[in-house]
């Protein structure tokens, strides 16, 4: 048994912090921000994809470093630390994932190598609308995806995507290429302007099926389950980031003689970011051992890492603003950064509600974790 | 991986399962406890009879080296890892196995005593505390003196090679069963508070010494007053050096915080069971979505909080000490509880009123737990000084404004 990084990992995270501070200053991710033009980071990308950090997970047959998730992990946290504006998660948690999980041999040995050189950028699209309808609206006839699909993150620069259409009533999943003229697309203004949204609307597109026919709400079940292993660990590292910059101040900050920090008022509701913080890392742990390790207890430890880690970055993110006062309230002052990327992030794979249900559901279905009375 | 040449191939390391050496201790720390476990004797309700039950089975663990599997086998424990110690933690817990006497001496009193006690007063005590023969209790809060420990009265005052104790202590857990008890005194009315503090060993049973139970809001009676009247103890019972019982406190409070993260209330299973079985219209509380919620969420905690005790075992495999950090365990255990406990009442509409234990829900552990909570969020620390310690210790805050500064303990205002 082992509870934390080994020393190879946290060496990893050393570098790849040393690397990050250096390339992804908190200016930098705000020239996104402000650049309507710009919806990620193009030169970060490349150096991510030069450092190998995008083959972290493909196996080296495809390409790829065959490093292992726990490493996906480890690199996640440093990443949502310094809110990198880069379609990661995008291209890796959920597309390369997607075809990790249902692509036939063909289609992995055609894309993953591509992902894994910075040559593709994938992207998923589910959503059609508000809310969690039960049905599906996209659907695909003759190999043609027809329908539109609101919003798709990273949908106005990836050149891929994994859709979720029907197919002869049963839903599926699909790839699809997004640079043909059958595809319509149209960025989207986001509540967090450093990562990209669009509507994409598909006019006969041309699709090729991701895993056997009518299995694609159960394959995205998987898939969210995977993907939201390494965004809760984006989601760590912004809510770590997050008590530090108001640790920090609360210390600097002088009001009625004396630094804010010591008043209680103050430093318990740092001891609050703190505990939370921890319940999410030592929940992150758990599942990135069962990512790793591909054990049964992926679902439940899935939805509780993410649950854990919603919790702890939107609660650091406003209270990050709030213990800055009306400096923290500017658009000069990084802090709202932090809060509109948390809302980002507790979206993304699904709300906090939605991860309850999926809790409950899997202890229900006799899910159980180690040492958890 | 670095950022020149090629990425090195990098071990998975995080395992929550078993390594083969794991598998093989646990199998044997198995085979044992179903060879000795006496089931049944927790079951007692006279606490007579499971003090009984439970001195004779530490007695068996420790004649096998269970008792505490992480000490050193010199001093009577098990010669372990603390992984090993959960391991068997985890084993001894598949049974219903009578506990809760030898917490606070053997968490608490018995490391006390082993780091600052002398070769003869470690001799003396750590095996019959292992063997559940003696059992500790602590005597540090007093009337005027709970959250701010350090401003505490009972005097010590010397007289040749001894030292005579009078004042009152309070909130003492067990003092009534208790052999032996960790007490901190005054030794120095014209020091700072924290300065003028001194730590010794007394005998329950001494001359002076007198305890009444407290009669507590949840019903029982766990805690107690204690008097000290002209108790003689001897210079060989200090503990530390002469005002420096501050410190020695701190060793104690510490463990006592690693060891007071248990779990609490009710297990997944029971809550799960309990509301499937409350109606809520054509459904039951657990089809419920705002309930769902909420109950991730204690489920979310109550993971979080078994992870963390891993962490911490993993940085003391590795030989780090465990920090203030450990204060979170017992802080959210305590509200956790609180919250669960009052929801999984009022679930139950006017039939939650019922606590009679041949009718409510979990045979009455459920509001035995809702009386209790709140006595969680005062002892061992309050919720208010843990998160003090947290943001104070871990976070380098400053700390809280202290009018009594500096002071001389005796000066005026107090």
């Amino acid at each position: 048994m082992n509870f934390d990084y080994s020393q190879e990992q946290q060496q990893l995270m050393r570098e790849a912090r040393r690397f990050l501070d250096d390339c992804c200053p908190p200016a930098h991710v705000r020239t996104v921000l402000e650049d309507c033009a710009r919806s990620y980071d193009e030169v970060l990308w490349k150096s991510v994809a030069d450092l190998g950090w995008l083959g972290t997970s493909i196996p080296e047959r495809y390409g790829g470093l065959g490093l292992g998730y726990v490493e996906l992990c480890a690199l996640a946290e440093e990443l949502g630390r310094v809110l990198a504006p880069i379609p990661f998660s995008s291209t890796l948690y959920f597309f390369a994932e997607a075809l990790m999980l249902a692509g036939s041999e063909r289609q992995c040995a055609e894309v993953l190598p591509r992902i894994a050189r910075g040559e593709l950028i994938g992207c998923l699209a589910t959503s059609e609308g508000p809310g969690l309808p039960q049905g599906v609206s996209c659907s695909v006839e003759s190999g043609r995806l027809v329908g539109t699909k609101i919003p798709v993150t990273d949908g106005d620069v990836a050149q891929i995507a994994v859709v979720l259409a029907n197919e002869a009533g049963a839903p599926g999943l699909f790839v699809v290429e997004l640079g043909c003229p059958a595809v319509a697309r149209s960025v989207l203004e986001s509540i967090d302007g450093t990562r990209g949204l669009a509507r994409l609307s598909f006019e006969g597109a041309q699709v090729a099926r991701l895993g056997a026919a009518g299995e694609g709400l159960r394959l995205l079940d998987r898939l969210l389950c995977r993907a939201a292993v390494p965004l809760a660990f984006e989601q760590l590292g912004g809510a770590d980031r997050c008590l530090e910059l108001a640790c920090e101040h609360a210390r600097q900050r002088y009001a009625f003689g004396r630094p804010v920090g010591s008043y209680q008022a103050i430093k318990h509701r740092l001891a609050d970011m703190y505990v939370k913080n921890q319940l999410a890392r030592s929940n992150a742990y758990y599942a990135a051992w069962a990512l790793a390790a591909g054990v049964a207890e992926l679902p439940l430890a899935a939805a509780t890492a993410k649950l854990a880690a919603d919790e702890a970055f939107a609660f650091a993110a406003k209270e990050n603003i709030h213990i800055h006062g009306g400096m923290g309230f500017t658009w000069e002052a990084d802090a709202h950064l932090y809060f509109r990327r948390a809302r980002h992030l507790s979206l993304v794979a699904g709300s906090p509600a939605t991860w309850s249900e999926r809790l409950v559901e899997a202890l229900l279905s006799g899910c159980a974790a180690t040492g958890v009375h | 991986m670095c950022r020149h040449g090629r990425p090195l191939k990098l071990p998975a390391a995080m395992d929550f399962q078993d390594s083969p050496d794991e598998a093989a201790y646990r199998a044997q720390v198995r085979l044992w406890l179903e060879a000795h476990v006496m089931e049944g004797s927790s079951k007692q309700t006279d606490e007579d009879a499971r003090l009984q039950a439970a001195r004779a089975w530490q007695a068996v663990k420790a004649a096998a080296g269970y008792a505490r599997v992480s000490w050193p086998v010199e001093w009577g424990g098990g010669g372990g890892t603390p992984i090993q110690q959960i391991i068997f933690n985890q084993e001894e817990a598949r049974y219903e196995v009578p506990s809760g006497f030898f917490g606070i001496g053997l968490g608490m009193c018995i490391p006390t005593i082993l780091k600052f006690g002398d070769p003869g007063t470690r001799q003396r005590f750590v095996a019959p505390a292992l063997r559940g023969e003696q059992i500790w209790c602590q005597l540090f809060s007093e009337p005027t003196a709970g959250s701010d420990l350090a401003g505490l009265r009972t005097r010590a005052v010397p007289r040749g090679n001894e030292w005579v104790i009078n004042g009152q202590k309070v909130w003492t857990t067990g003092a009534h069963y208790s052999d032996f008890g960790l007490l901190l005194a005054r030794s120095d009315v014209d020091a700072p508070k924290h300065a003028g503090l001194t730590m010794f060993w007394i005998d329950m049973k001494a001359p002076g010494v007198t305890i009444r139970p407290i009669h507590q809001m949840s019903g029982g009676s766990d805690f107690n007053e204690v008097y000290l009247t002209d108790v003689v103890v001897s210079d060989e019972q200090r503990l530390g050096a002469v005002g420096a019982g501050w410190q020695v406190a701190l060793v104690t409070l510490m463990n006592e915080r690693v060891e007071g993260a248990k779990d609490r209330g009710p297990t997944t299973e029971e809550i799960l069971a309990l509301t499937r079985a409350v109606p809520r219209g054509c459904a039951c509380v657990l089809d419920d979505s705002g309930f769902r919620q909420r109950f991730a969420r204690w489920y979310v905690q109550a993971a979080g909080l078994a992870f963390t005790r891993f962490r911490t075992l993993t940085a003391l495999s590795r030989g780090q000490t465990p920090g203030p950090e450990a204060s979170i365990g017992k802080l959210v255990a305590a509200n956790r509880l609180q919250e669960l406990a009052s929801e999984l009442i009022e679930c139950q509409e006017q039939f939650g009123l019922i606590s009679d234990p041949s009718l409510a829900a979990l045979q009455g552990r459920v509001h035995r737990d809702y009386l209790y909570a709140p006595g969680l969020r005062i002892a061992g620390g309050t919720d208010e000084i843990l998160k003090n310690i947290i943001a104070e210790r871990v976070l380098g805050l400053p700390a809280d404004i202290r009018a009594d500064k500096g002071q001389a303990f005796k000066d005026p205002g107090r």
